[in-house]
């Protein structure tokens, strides 16, 4: 891929995923902590699909920080952060086995989104018990994952359509 | 293989991820749902104790967190539950109520953390 097209792509899906955190924050929250949709990572697994790792860690950073800038408080982040490194980490390798396909990359990415933000609240607040949450967040993270998971799989299907456009 | 054959695969691994997460959260959370109840509700603010609360009395405490705002912390009916609280998110009400060992409520912006522990305790070293 050219260079311009795949910063162009770059740009793109990180502008969607600013917009998907915006318009889940329209969404009602179900109030129970740590259960979220997580529609922004729609944006992420298409870039690890269309881009490549580096470029879904990118995307990933870039609206973790600006989110917690613009919408959130500033220790959701750490625990942002932690949940998005890990669940990045852990697609990138189960996707480059070639087991699952893009639905089964994305419920990884759920559940482990979740691990690493329960693994961060344990940490910083010295309390080991918070991990007996993540029970709870395990259901909530393969659902979402779930839906994430199919939501990018039609993207990524409709992907040469866009490539189409372009010529 | 065919690559129609690989994907083919790759979607029946991924039904069986979906499963196997979703059997052992089931199991995770039956073996949460075995443990004992708890007797006392421990508070601690910014990692050090601020009470013990046993949950056999029904009680109100007002837990001033590490900002400068305040959880309102209710026993009753040997549960612990957050009912008010002055942060923004207001998920330390949404963890509802606690009774088991080892479950939790957290207010992270008041770095408040409410844990069940066991047994059952005098109320001789209550604040």
């Amino acid at each position: 891929m050219k260079r311009t097209k795949r910063l162009t792509r770059l740009a793109l899906l990180a502008a969607l995923a600013l917009v998907l955190s915006y318009l889940e924050s329209l969404l009602p929250s179900p109030g129970i902590p740590g259960v979220k949709l997580g529609l922004a990572n729609v944006a992420v697994v298409c870039a690890l699909y269309w881009l490549g790792p580096l470029s879904a860690a990118a995307i990933s950073l870039v609206r973790v920080v600006t989110v917690s800038l613009l919408f959130g408080s500033f220790p959701a982040l750490a625990y942002s952060l932690a949940g998005a490194v890990l669940s990045l980490a852990v697609m990138s390798l189960v996707k480059k086995t070639g087991w699952l396909s893009p639905l089964g990359v994305s419920v990884l990415g759920g559940v482990t989104h979740n691990l690493g933000q329960v693994l961060m609240a344990a940490l910083l607040l010295e309390t080991p018990a918070l991990l007996w949450y993540y029970p709870l967040l395990l259901v909530s993270g393969t659902l979402a994952g779930v839906f994430i998971g199919a939501l990018g799989g039609l993207l990524l299907r409709r992907g040469d359509l866009v490539e189409d456009r372009e010529r | 293989m065919t690559e129609e054959g690989k994907q083919k695969f790759r979607i029946r691994r991924d039904l069986l991820l979906i499963l196997g997460l979703l059997i052992l959260s089931a199991l995770l959370w039956l073996a949460l749902g075995l443990m004992p109840r708890g007797g006392v509700a421990v508070v601690t603010v910014d990692g050090a104790q601020f009470g013990r609360y046993p949950l056999s009395r029904d009680r109100q405490v007002v837990i001033p967190g590490y900002d400068g705002g305040e959880n309102l912390l209710v026993i009753a009916e040997g549960a612990a539950r957050v009912t008010e609280a002055d942060c923004p998110d207001k998920l330390c009400i949404g963890f509802g109520a606690i009774s088991r060992q080892h479950e939790s409520i957290v207010c992270l912006p008041h770095r408040v953390v409410i844990t069940i522990e066991g047994g059952e305790e005098s109320g001789v070293d209550l604040p």
